[in-house]
């Protein structure tokens, strides 16, 4: 059937089959990568992508149901060179390792900075706790987005600072 | 060396040359970001499953429902017939290529596809290669196997009972399921002081099989030409090199013909080095349709049939004298090893590197035996940053050392500190064969008490044990031993455990540098660069790391036990000391002068006595390219490759004090603090350093208090998806406080001694040890892991702890 909708500020529509999941949609269908997919069960959040600014697991969301709506994946974070703050502070606070929970908690802590651009340590630990990261045991990931509070939008583009943990 | 410092991620107190660097780019070691996050930011790793070849096809392994079954039939007819399905391969195709049945890294066998009985539940019993992955799943609905059941080993307890079912009736001549028996130390000796001691406690304990559970699952993309007979293998994998000889070993494919690429890897933690049966499928599939095939297992397939960790039944004992000086520990093990010896280790050491569970004291005895059974379980057991099964051995003594202070009545803290091996001496020779190469343990051990306020803990804890409240303090030391080799000790199915570099220096001064070992989340894009840079001056941003691809990179066997710093660090940092002396003989033929008169600043050889006249690399690297006339023996490049033969294995140690609050209502144990003091020597990026152990450290709270793969009567696996292998979020853990010293390695080229398992190994028994302690009112000596709120609300109901 087909299925219409804006990803990453882009349009797009697919003939695609119904059981087919918004990950591999994505991934296989639109090529787009950066969204992972760890475990089927909505436990690990590493397919966590955008539908409408809420944080949706795209491992058990089917293509179709995201008919009509907005999807922003990883790869819509950065405004061309320039980084998000999120993304910025990932780098600057050591908050991801092997990078595959990352896109996941990116988009994450993106939605969470759109409705508490200064949110505390407990609410972002509440924040990212349908996801799971095997690394970093989350304080650098929790420091991250506190770096990216502290950095909002409109900060002019600047290497990320130097920061003693 | 010994420096204290509340916070470890401030930069290393080296001092950068200020004439090559600005203060916040070291050109060396020090705090610098890393250089694989940009593209891990922006969603552009490239991971295995994010790969497509052209024409690519996608494999499904069928699995066994059943943990012990004969199997009768299967019926391929109809998955065969499906729309988009090019072969479904089953153990009897197999058998006719000789592929029915593949060598374990613990020179045992293992099946690819079963053709006689199947073993654990998830067993891989046939492959279907498809259009798609949906059509290949959908294809495994039509396979028909016919299975006849059988009794299954589950308890390793029983698996050695007379009249047990035969587990491996496929090798000639077995009628038990006994796989080895290993033993360390002297027993005669241990046995003596054992005997004329005053206090000997003994605790029986189980360290339960786990799983490393990486974020990414395991696949493989096989790629078959064959008008050249090259196979190209894309595959999670952190041993590339092994792999393919393995392959060649194992298919038949001559060595020169296969090439083994290993992309960016969300996470191994031991989980990615052994071959698994979908890798094999995956070739064989790609030979039978003349096209690329992937597979990409799921969680369950993860959690179920590829490599566990640990699943050590153990005895522990100690001596002591009254005064509180610890004698002598012994051990009896018994390990599940699964259906098939698949465990990684070293040929000699069938239990790993467990004899190390002397631990940090200085005894007079030791003695361990272990024996290797097998269940209808799956495969593997050492893996899950276990450093080779330190992990279990540091769990036993740090276990049996509180046991020993609850016994003697004295603070576990202080019953450690008057038992260290002392600082002079060391290197320390241990009970078991061990050569500890250095150590410093009291230092690390007061700077965890003085982070974690350790008298003011235990004034709180008495304060709330008078109004009934549960709260416990759980300390742990530990020491390991990472790094193998030495080759001439250690190797794996025949390979020595030495591992390679090579450094070129471009003619603009750029350099990169070839790794055999593979990074899965470690930062060695980053780290490696820093260790060339630290002994060439080269600023790490102007150098490549190259890894992760056997037609790119020397050989070695691959990261895991720590082994990327230990070894392949040494070899970066030998071949750099090649490229620098080599280095001075061009500058001093650019220089008209004697190479023994010019002296080393970093980055540049200058004339001794007069700095101003000198050459940078940069400029020696244009000349050993250049049209200079070259001294006698130099050739015209700057390039140097060296395999590290480590002499001695490294042993990091660290202290880890974890306070807990326990709700008695539900048993439910909080983490409320964690401190960890780690000592790896030399701090190449302590950002990396850092994070490594966050990680580990919450590993250890997960094992500790959540992770466990059981199994019910029939060897139904009750683990087998994040619904049920419970890892912890960001709400079970604590924010880490951390601390460092600095103890380099005597051995090793720059005192590295590795970081990557130490927080995992050592700190399940301080969370253990917290919990034991919250609970003591009750007079409860142990709790088994993992401590889930059912367990721990059981202890205090004064019922034992359930069997596992």
């Amino acid at each position: 059937m087909q299925v219409t909708m804006t990803v990453n500020g882009t349009e797009v529509t697919r003939d695609v089959e119904p059981r087919l999941l918004l990950v591999h949609f994505l991934r296989e269908t639109l090529g787009l990568t950066g969204t992972h997919w760890g475990c089927d069960t909505s436990n690990c959040g590493t397919c966590v992508v955008l539908v409408d600014g809420q944080p949706v697991k795209s491992c058990t969301t089917l293509a179709v149901m995201t008919d009509g709506h907005e999807v922003r994946t990883v790869e819509g974070l950065a405004d061309g060179a320039t980084l998000d703050p999120v993304q910025q502070g990932f780098m600057a606070e050591h908050g991801l390792q092997c990078g595959f929970c990352t896109p996941g908690m990116l988009l994450t802590a993106r939605a969470l900075l759109d409705r508490d651009p200064d949110p505390d340590e407990a609410t972002i630990r509440e924040a990212i706790s349908g996801q799971i990261c095997r690394c970093t045991g989350y304080a650098t990931i929790v420091r991250s987005v506190r770096w990216a509070a502290e950095h909002p939008v409109g900060a002019p583009e600047q290497p990320a600072e130097e920061v003693p943990a | 060396m010994t420096t204290v410092q509340e916070r470890s991620a401030l930069p290393q107190e080296r001092e950068p040359n200020p004439a090559l660097t600005a203060p916040d780019r070291p050109i060396g070691f020090g705090r610098v970001q890393r250089k694989e996050d940009p593209r891990f930011v922006r969603g552009r790793g490239r991971y295995l499953d994010d790969i497509v070849l052209p024409g690519m096809l996608h494999g499904a392994v069928l699995r066994s429902p059943l943990a012990h079954a004969r199997l009768v039939s299967i019926d391929t007819t109809e998955a065969a017939a499906h729309p988009g399905v090019h072969a479904v391969i089953t153990g009897a195709d197999l058998e006719r290529l000789n592929l029915a049945w593949a060598p374990t890294l613990s020179n045992d066998v293992q099946a690819v596809l079963a053709t006689d009985k199947v073993r654990f539940q998830g067993q891989e019993v046939a492959f279907v290669v498809a259009e798609d992955r949906y059509t290949a799943r959908d294809a495994l609905e039509l396979i028909d196997v016919e299975y006849e059941e059988l009794p299954p080993v589950v308890d390793v307890r029983r698996a050695l009972d007379p009249g047990a079912p035969v587990i491996r009736d496929d090798l000639e001549g077995r009628t038990d399921n006994h796989v080895f028996d290993w033993e360390a130390g002297d027993a005669a000796e241990t046995d003596a002081v054992f005997a004329s001691a005053d206090v000997v406690v003994s605790q029986e304990m189980v360290y339960p099989r786990v799983h490393p559970a990486p974020m990414e699952t395991c696949g493989a993309i096989a790629d078959y030409d064959a008008v050249d007979g090259r196979l190209t293998l894309y595959e999670t994998t952190q041993a590339p090199h092994a792999h393919r000889t393995l392959f060649a070993m194992v298919a038949g494919i001559p060595e020169h013909k296969i090439r083994v690429v290993s992309p960016d890897i969300g996470g191994g933690f031991g989980n990615k080095v052994g071959i698994y049966p979908g890798y094999v499928c995956a070739v064989v599939g790609s030979i039978v349709t003349g096209r690329p095939v992937k597979w990409v297992e799921d969680r369950s397939e993860n959690l179920m049939s590829t490599a566990f960790a640990r699943d050590y039944v153990m005895r522990g004992e100690i001596a002591a004298t009254r005064e509180g000086r610890i004698l002598a520990v012994r051990t009896t093990v018994l390990a599940d090893h699964g259906a098939f010896n698949a465990t990684t280790q070293p040929t000699k050491y069938p239990a790993g590197f467990f004899s190390i569970f002397t631990g940090s004291y200085d005894l007079q005895a030791a003695h361990c035996s272990v024996t290797g059974v097998y269940t209808n379980k799956a495969p593997g057991g050492v893996s899950y940053a276990c450093s080779f099964r330190v992990t279990e051995a540091v769990y036993l003594v740090e276990r049996m050392v509180d046991l020993l202070a609850d016994e003697l009545d004295v603070d576990p803290v202080e019953l450690r500190l008057a038992n260290f091996i002392r600082p002079e001496q060391f290197p320390y020779r241990n009970k078991t064969g061990w050569e500890y190469d250095s150590g410093d343990y009291e230092p690390a051990l007061r700077m965890a008490m003085e982070l974690v306020d350790y008298a003011g803990m235990r004034r709180e804890q008495a304060e709330k044990r008078a109004c009934g409240e549960l709260m416990g303090i759980g300390v742990s030391f530990f020491t390991e031993t990472v790094g193998a080799g030495p080759r001439k000790h250690m190797d794996i199915v025949g390979l020595g455990m030495a591992d390679g570099a090579e450094v070129r220096v471009h003619p603009t001064g750029k350099a990169v540098v070839r790794l055999s070992v593979q990074t899965q989340g470690q930062g060695h894009e980053t780290t490696f660069a820093q260790i060339l840079a630290e002994e060439l001056g080269i600023p790490p941003e102007d150098v490549d790391v190259v890894h992760g691809d056997t037609d790119q990179t020397p050989f070695g066997l691959g990261t895991y036990g720590s082994r990327s710093t230990p070894v392949s660090g040494g070899a970066v940092a030998l071949a750099a000391r090649k490229v620098k002396d080599k280095a001075r003989a061009i500058a001093a033929a650019v220089l008209e002068t004697r190479p023994e008169d010019l002296e080393w600043e970093k980055g540049r050889w200058h004339v001794a006595g007069d700095p101003s006249i000198g050459k940078t690399m940069t400029e020696i690297a244009l000349a050993a390219h250049g049209t200079v006339e070259l001294p006698e023996g130099i050739d015209g490049n700057l390039d140097a490759e060296v395999t590290y033969d480590p002499p001695n294995l490294t042993f990091p140690f660290g202290a880890y004090i974890c306070v807990v609050d326990v709700d008695r209502g539900t048993g439910k144990v909080h983490v409320r603090r964690f401190v960890a003091v780690d000592d790896c020597g030399t701090r190449i990026n302590p950002m990396i350093v850092e994070g490594q152990i966050h990680g580990g450290l919450a590993d250890g709270v997960g094992m500790a208090l959540m992770e466990f793969i059981g199994f019910d009567e029939q060897g139904n696996c009750l683990g087998g998806s994040f619904m049920d292998y419970l890892i912890p979020t960001a709400m079970e853990v604590p924010d880490w406080q951390t601390g460092y010293t600095v103890t380099p390695s005597p051995h090793h080229p720059i005192g590295a001694k590795g970081i990557g398992e130490s927080a995992t190994v050592g700190s399940p028994p301080a969370v253990v040890n917290a919990v034991v302690d919250a609970l003591a009112p009750f007079g409860i000596r142990h709790v088994d892991m993992p401590c889930t709120p059912a367990r721990v609300w059981e202890a205090v109901q004064g019922r034992p702890t359930p069997p596992i």
